[in-house]
């Protein structure tokens, strides 16, 4: 385990999986309840996956739990505003680890055609995702490759304890503009990486405006 | 639609015996008359009484650096909000367009909440896009943007890409309990 340049303890990332992980990562990567928080077009892209003709649930998706204690994958498909964003995280918070997320569509993943004042370029900025599906919206064959994919990444990287959850450091490094000071939260502001890419992103609104 | 438009002007010459006269011109047979803030509650009410009994939207535009008078009407030129009234009859088809001209600092109007209940949000909508406070409005708050945000988001002087309001807010991390 080694130390960082800013005092934080790196977790290894490759973590041997035994037997047991083996097991739980297929009962899991087998079983995954989405969450569908569609907000948008990708949300009836989405209703399309589940329907018969692409049918998500061969993949072992086999309801859509409206309700976050019930679900292990959220789907965030469409644009998300500011004034959703707050929605959307204290749903993330009421799942149940393991959890994964996926963004759908081009919104969700950067903010897609609409860089506006309200639209949020991106929910990987305030929420941790695992995959991202690009398309405008994408063909439900590509939301089905990025479950695909996701359960891949279940297989190969879970572990039947939930340790890959604890990457603070892998989430120090993921871009956010501003934050404001909670306890819960690491401080970012210290972090001489993300400041730099703060003024950056400040003179380029300034330049644009 | 000629009877439509006839039907406009009988509406306007009984307005101009009411109220006196205003601004008016047309444009692709749609007729619209220029009053001002000041005149507003009565104009509305009498063109109510005469059968545009439909608000259809109330809706604004902001002339800021805008280089040609509004609706190229020179008597309109000079002002920053041109507020819109679009109001239609259920009965005989026929619609009318009100503009009124307010200015900064303060740029405020009678509301028309007292005629027609549906200009409640209508209403709230322009003050939270543009700032324009209607007075006697019973619940003057923001309808679409968040509550906490603190500009009026659809004036010319407020970037597109926003003040990072869109962008203000906690990052949840992976090992959230």
């Amino acid at each position: 385990m080694a130390v960082t340049e800013f005092g934080k303890l790196e977790l290894p990332e490759n973590v041997v999986v035994s037997r047991l992980d083996a097991l739980a990562n297929w009962c899991r990567k087998n079983s995954l309840w989405p969450m569908p928080f569609a907000t948008a077009c990708c949300g009836i892209e989405l209703m399309a996956t589940g329907a018969s003709k692409h049918d998500l649930s061969r993949f072992g998706a086999e309801v859509f739990r409206f309700s976050p204690r019930q679900c292990d994958l959220m789907i965030v498909a469409g644009r998300v505003v500011m004034k959703m964003l707050p929605v959307l995280q204290r749903i993330w918070l009421q799942m149940h680890e393991p959890k994964w997320c996926i963004s759908m569509g081009a919104c969700a993943s950067t903010g897609g055609v609409f860089d506006t004042y309200a639209v949020v370029q991106g929910v990987d900025r305030f929420i941790p995702v695992d995959m991202y599906v690009p398309g405008c919206p994408p063909r439900p064959e590509q939301l089905i490759q990025a479950i695909i994919d996701l359960q891949d990444k279940i297989q190969r990287e879970g572990t039947i304890t939930g340790r890959e959850f604890d990457t603070v450091s892998r989430q120090a490094r993921k871009r956010a503009l501003v934050e404001i000071a909670d306890p819960r939260m690491i401080d970012a502001s210290r972090n001489p990486v993300i400041q730099r890419e703060i003024t950056a992103d400040a003179e380029s609104f300034a330049g644009r405006s | 639609m000629p009877s439509a438009t006839s039907s406009v002007d009988t509406l306007l010459a009984a307005l101009t015996e009411v109220c006196g006269l205003f601004e008016t011109s047309v444009f692709r047979g749609q007729t619209r008359v220029v009053v001002p803030a000041e005149r507003l509650p009565e104009v509305l009410s009498v063109l109510k009484d005469r059968g545009l009994d439909l608000l259809v939207d109330i809706s604004c535009v902001d002339y800021l650096d805008y280089r040609d008078p509004p609706m190229q009407m020179p008597a309109c030129a000079g002002h920053r909000y041109g507020l819109v009234y679009l109001l239609a009859s259920t009965a005989t088809n026929q619609r009318l367009t009100v503009r009124v001209f307010v200015d900064d600092p303060e740029p405020a109007v009678a509301s028309a909440v007292p005629l027609w209940e549906a200009a409640n949000w209508l209403e709230r909508e322009v003050w939270d896009l543009f700032g324009i406070r209607f007075t006697g409005h019973p619940d003057l708050r923001r309808l679409v943007m968040p509550e906490e945000f603190t500009a009026h988001p659809l004036r010319k002087d407020y970037p597109l890409q926003g003040r990072g309001e869109r962008h203000n807010f906690p990052v949840i991390t992976r090992n959230e309990r």
